[in-house]
């Protein structure tokens, strides 16, 4: 049995639908951080069998709204003093500004440097995004995260 | 109220607005001397990082006939583009001059860049192959002209669909009204974007069939829209050889067509309508063009919230 301590202050990420974790890791760009991580990769989950978890040591002001862009069924508790002190269940975000990159060589974004990329769900059920310039359409299910999410951007929220 | 919009794409405006913009067309088509001072002190830029000719003459003929100025540029390397300059830096920097913009760009949604970093309307005339919203103005000014309404129609249109931005803008703005079917003429390699089909058709439920052979479809349309195979949307000079002469609308297919159908084309044309077709009362895109110049003097009268009444009125810096 593996054991991880409890945390005093920062978040845990659970819920994590099994294979996705290394995705959101990916995306918060932690590894590069100075922050202790604990990752969980398939854990024994009474709701789904199996699923990844992720604990952050001493960050609690991640914006966490566009995760439910990569697993809409994962939770994420901010913890303070050893307790959970907010629950937040993700959800699949409406608009997301500066996390899904354009992958049309046409879209005005891969030539204008300081252009947001944002785009809008379309549809919920297959997770498809509409490029708010040139309305290319990306599927966020299976392999197409990789390549689009820009991972190297949530950096800037950490102020490196 | 289109005082101060900019029209980005088709649905920018609602169907009420379009009428509003037509009625001021007929006006102008009916007496254009009159309208000749309404935007004198105005001054209109023209920003076109891709080559036009028609579309730049048109929006500079329709700013002059209106008495207003023109000023601009016809291509990227007169401009600072070429020195660097983003799209955004470039049209801030011209609404400080000019009251109102017109952008054409090869990379699609820059006028969107545009329109965010400026305070004076401004105008799509063209973004890659995504839209171009006053080719879609002309298109319907001339539908109403010569049909009356836009409702009940059966629209076929042919040729480039993937890259076609005049076919997306004009799906767009017809799929809102009413009992409107497409019947789309392609090759397998040019069929409509995803968003078109997905974001247009389906969503709205509008019936459409797709067919390769112009034969099997001429006789059931009651509009064709030719399009030009165009060369600078290839990445490969192959694949523009192979398909562009794929359709040739020429006598013998018009001799099929029903005898009220009316052929569009946003010109130029190249080698997809014969000239013999030229003749034919059916082919309507040569007065076409000259109804993109007047309904464009409307668009401008619009957007800069002038009046024939208004032709004393001052323009104002607005940076």
């Amino acid at each position: 049995m593996l054991v991880i301590n409890s945390i005093e202050q920062g978040i845990v990420i659970d819920h994590i639908t099994a294979g996705l974790g290394a995705k959101i890791l990916n995306y918060l760009d932690i590894d590069t951080s100075k922050h202790t991580v604990a990752f969980i990769m398939n854990a024994d989950s009474k709701k789904h069998g199996k699923k990844d978890v992720i604990k952050i040591n001493d960050v609690t002001d991640i914006d966490v709204a566009d995760l439910g862009l990569i697993d809409p069924t994962a939770t994420v508790n901010v913890i303070e003093a050893h307790k959970v002190v907010r629950k937040i269940q993700l959800s699949i975000p409406e608009k997301v500004i500066n996390v899904i990159k354009c992958k049309n060589p046409r879209c005005v974004t891969s030539i204008e440097r300081n252009a947001p990329h944002i785009f809008h769900l379309i549809n919920e059920e297959e997770r498809e995004y509409r490029c708010e310039y040139c309305d290319d359409i990306v599927c966020m299910k299976g392999d197409w995260q990789n390549e689009i999410l820009r991972k190297e951007w949530p950096s800037v929220r950490y102020g490196k | 109220m289109l005082k101060g919009r900019s029209l980005l794409e088709p649905m920018d405006f609602t169907v009420e607005e379009y009428e509003e913009i037509f009625t001021l067309a007929d006006q102008i088509i009916e007496e254009p001397g009159r309208f000749r001072e309404t935007c004198r002190n105005h001054l209109l830029a023209t920003l076109f990082f891709e080559p036009s000719t028609r579309t730049r003459f048109s929006f500079e003929a329709a700013m002059l006939r209106l008495g207003g100025k023109v000023i601009g540029f016809s291509e990227p390397g007169s401009s600072s583009v070429a020195k660097g300059e983003s799209i955004a830096d470039t049209v801030r920097t011209v609404a400080c001059y000019a009251d109102i913009a017109v952008m054409r760009h090869p990379k699609e949604g820059a006028p969107r860049v545009g329109a965010m970093a400026s305070d004076i309307p401004l105008i799509n005339a063209g973004d890659g192959g995504h839209q171009h919203p006053t080719q879609t103005l002309t298109d319907l000014l001339t539908i109403r002209a010569s049909k009356g309404a836009f409702t009940g129609l059966t629209v076929g249109l042919c040729g480039d669909l993937k890259f076609g931005r005049t076919v997306h803008s004009l799906m767009k703005a017809l799929s809102r009204y009413p009992d409107v079917r497409f019947v789309l003429i392609s090759p397998e390699e040019l069929v409509i974007p995803d968003y078109v089909r997905k974001e247009i058709l389906q969503k709205n439920g509008i019936p459409f069939r797709e067919v390769r052979r112009l034969e099997d479809a001429i006789g059931e349309v009651d509009i064709l829209y030719m399009t030009r195979v165009q060369k600078e949307r290839f990445f490969n000079e192959e694949d523009y050889v192979r398909l562009k002469d794929y359709y040739i609308l020429d006598g013998e297919k018009m001799a099929k067509a029903k005898l009220d159908m009316i052929v569009l084309h946003p010109l130029p044309r190249v080698n997809e309508i014969a000239v013999e077709v030229d003749k034919d009362p059916r082919a309507l895109y040569f007065q076409q063009a000259k109804y993109g110049m007047y309904v464009r003097m409307a668009l401008i009268m619009k957007l800069l919230g002038v009046t024939e009444e208004a032709s004393e009125r001052k323009g104002e810096l607005s940076c």
